[in-house]
């Protein structure tokens, strides 16, 4: 459903993608992994239009994703949860939410799914959105993209300054969310975690794909070269 | 002392009308229009040269002409100001500045320097009593459409999706693109209201009184201490600031007829110094 084909991008004159080649198929649930400075978000950020491709191809469903708007490309289907949560401090949690309404896309997730999946959220639902523990925080970034109905979500170091017992619970509701089909790309700084979500881990280093695999065949050895470049 | 207050108020619901679109702009997108007084005279203008043409009342005249300037707020951000928004403040405001200068120019080439009315016939003077305070009609509507705009504007941000869209978007910019929402778009929509309120007032400052060319960077102070005086981005902020500067500049009237505006200043300088973020603010970071 995502073809990407010698990807490069910049910020300003410093490039930080020299060509990356990615693909995923529907319903596939994929980790991106590699260090600091690799080109993970960078990537994440093309593929929503927040920074321009300045070459390569990139297609969304056959759709080329190259000259489109970033406001456009969540009507089409693709929604990221932000590195950092990125939440509407003006906003209460629930009209966080509702942002996410505003794709236009119908299906599945409603506020009322959102609740089910975060109850904690129904709760706290009239706060300011700034006066949630970090965790919670997490979940209404990530039920926020869901709002839209995405069919491939992106998730940008959901577990970024999170206690580990909060991330297992963050983790612990991704199943229920691509039980009906829903593709996900994965950022990940622990490769640990990353393995055991994925299905398939792509590796970057310094803006370039550098390994590839299924999850459970890659060893430690090759993944550790792909990672650091040693 | 009674009647004091109550033409202080009156006078300080037309500044809250002259601040508001002020207050919006700037709460959205961070811009500081230093063109806002001349827009309000320009809004003015146009009332009543529509009314000329077309023969209509000040009243119509006025209700036409308010989508005419959503219209132009819109195109004017979308073309023309969203290229100077950014981290750096100084663009909007030499390019607002800029238009205030080619503004007062274009008025003066086409209307001269005459000050000019907008006639509304009886309504202009009539007024009624209540014990012995005397109270005019027009002022009192202009007091009642400000307080009636305010309402709408927080209603608007509070509880439509176009005013969650407008916080969202001055929150994060990014974020919101990922929601959907083109800033260019919203930036536009915000300046297209503010481009309505900013011709309500024009058309009621012509009628109240005259305008002249040369009037909008008087008016542009004014609608400025309003929006400090309430604090930045709060729309019962402004409209509190407003009725606190017509209350002062009222005072300073009664005391010598010169000391008005200076009253103004002057209370405005004591917030300033007392209470620098102003009396309600709800801009962060």
């Amino acid at each position: 459903m995502l073809q990407a084909q010698g990807i490069t991008a910049a910020y300003g004159d410093a490039q930080a993608l020299f060509g990356i080649d990615f693909s995923m198929q529907a319903g596939e649930i994929v980790a991106l992994i590699g260090a600091n400075g690799a080109g993970k978000s960078t990537f994440l950020k093309t593929l929503t239009g927040l920074l321009p491709v300045k070459s390569g191809s990139l297609t969304f469903d056959g759709q080329s994703l190259n000259k489109i708007d970033a406001g456009d490309i969540v009507k089409l289907g693709l929604a990221m949860v932000p590195e950092g949560r990125r939440l509407f401090p003006s906003l209460t949690v629930e009209e966080n939410l509702l942002m996410g309404t505003l794709s236009g896309r119908q299906g599945a997730w409603n506020l009322a799914r959102v609740f089910k999946l975060f109850p904690i959220l129904q709760e706290k639902r009239y706060m300011p959105s700034t006066s949630l523990s970090g965790g919670q925080q997490q979940m209404v970034a990530i039920g926020r993209a869901l709002m839209s109905n995405p069919r491939l979500l992106l998730c940008d170091e959901i577990s970024l300054g999170l206690a580990p017992v909060v991330i297992r619970e963050i983790y612990a509701a991704l199943p229920s969310i691509v039980e009906e089909g829903m593709s996900l790309l994965i950022v990940e700084q622990d490769v640990q975690l990353a393995m055991q979500v994925s299905s398939r881990v792509v590796c970057l280093q310094e803006g370039l794909v550098s390994l590839e695999g299924k999850s459970g065949e890659l060893t430690r050895d090759q993944i550790s070269k792909a990672y650091f470049g040693i | 002392m009674t009647e004091i207050i109550l033409q202080g108020l009156l006078l300080g619901g037309l500044y809250a009308l002259f601040a508001l679109g002020q207050s919006l702009m700037f709460g959205v997108m961070r811009l500081t229009n230093t063109a806002q007084g001349d827009f309000i005279i320009l809004g003015g203008f146009f009332a009543i040269s529509m009314v000329a043409a077309t023969g209509l009342s000040a009243g119509w005249g006025l209700l036409v002409i308010i989508p005419i300037a959503y219209l132009a707020g819109y195109a004017l951000q979308r073309f023309v100001l969203n290229g100077t928004l950014g981290r750096d403040p100084l663009p909007s405001l030499v390019v607002t500045f800029g238009l205030s200068i080619i503004i007062q120019n274009l008025l003066l080439e086409i209307y001269s320097a005459d000050p000019r009315s907008l006639e509304v016939g009886n309504i202009a003077l009539a007024s009624f009593s209540l014990s012995d305070i005397t109270i005019g009609v027009l002022p009192l509507l202009t007091f009642g459409i400000a307080v009636f705009a305010t309402i709408c504007l927080q209603a608007l941000f509070s509880y439509t999706s176009l005013g969650r869209s407008f916080r969202a978007v001055s929150d994060d910019r990014e974020a919101a693109q990922l929601m959907g929402l083109k800033p260019a778009i919203v930036y536009a929509q915000a300046t297209g209201i503010a481009f309505m309120l900013i011709a309500l007032a024009g058309g009621l400052q012509a009628m109240r009184t005259t305008i002249a060319p040369s009037d909008g960077p008087m008016l542009l102070l004014f609608a400025f201490e309003a929006v400090i005086i309430g604090g930045m981005g709060s729309f019962w902020g402004t409209l509190v600031g407003a009725l606190l500067l017509g209350l002062t500049q009222q005072i300073g009237f009664r005391l010598d007829p010169g000391w008005g505006i200076w009253f103004g200043h002057l209370m405005f300088l004591v917030v300033l110094v007392i209470r620098p973020q102003g009396l309600f603010p709800k801009t962060r970071g």
